[in-house]
């Protein structure tokens, strides 16, 4: 059985970058999928089911990150899992401190 | 980054006193007070922001850890502590687990570089199982530190 591999470019938008919130956003949507879901930054290689795989990529606005998707819901999961980045995790209106 | 670079030691609680998200909150931004570390007038302040933080989206991250935080204008540098909770709390964490184990932050306002540096600190050394058992098994302040400092000094490893 082929498995699909779909790769596609991702950038931080927000301004706090993947902090633990935006994180936790991202681990509950990559675990709704079947497929291995990987964020890569150069060498480095990070599961995006795993939350202390995330927080470990310490990934700042604007960082560039390549979302690499492998198995039968590879496009659905791709797809979602980009659209949360361009809608900035859900952060984009981290606002400064309120007191 | 170590933990010692933004763990107020003074501000450790190896036995938290409450029960609920809010109170533990609570509690741990009132033992930043220590040494001034947060000023009385921002203590609610700081409270409040992080309560609001958690609205929406919990730092229930797994695992039996959370790692609340806000960033504050009162905060010259990233400042944080960690508290231990027995009985566990509800912190709608992301595996409906209870919280023992808490990494609190406050930081500067204009770098959330140090705040973003500070969890991939804490989430590399919570990925030892190590860590986390020792971390609660420490019964004392001083215990808790013993463990953040092997831990900086990658001594949890054998």
């Amino acid at each position: 059985m082929d498995d699909d591999l779909v790769r596609r470019q991702l950038c931080v938008t927000n301004p706090e970058g993947l902090h633990a919130r935006p994180a936790a956003k991202l681990v509950q949507l990559a675990n709704q999928f079947q497929c291995e879901i990987t964020l890569v930054r150069g060498s480095q290689r990070h599961d995006a089911k795993s939350i202390m795989d995330l927080m470990t990529l310490a990934a700042e606005q604007g960082s560039k990150l390549l979302l690499e998707a492998r198995g039968c819901d590879a496009h659905v999961a791709a797809d979602a899992i980009e659209k949360l980045f361009v809608e900035g995790l859900g952060d984009l209106d981290a606002n400064p401190d309120d007191a | 980054m170590k933990l010692s670079d933004f763990v107020i030691r003074e501000a450790v609680l190896p036995d938290l006193a409450a029960s609920t998200k809010e109170e533990v909150i609570r509690e741990m931004v009132a033992s930043l007070r220590t040494d001034g570390h947060v000023k009385n007038g921002d203590e609610e302040g700081i409270v409040k922001a992080i309560l609001k933080r958690e609205e929406q989206g919990t730092t229930g991250i797994g695992r039996g850890v959370a790692v609340p935080h806000t960033k504050h204008a009162s905060a010259s540098r990233l400042i944080g502590t960690v508290a231990l909770s027995r009985k566990g709390i509800d912190f709608q964490s992301l595996d409906g687990e209870p919280v023992h184990i808490l990494f609190l932050l406050v930081s500067p306002s204009d770098r959330p570089g140090d705040h973003l540096r500070a969890l991939e600190t804490i989430s590399r050394h919570l990925r030892t199982d190590v860590f986390i058992r020792f971390l609660r098994q420490a019964t004392t302040r001083e215990k808790v530190w013993e463990v953040l400092d092997d831990a900086d000094m990658n001594q949890l490893f054998s």
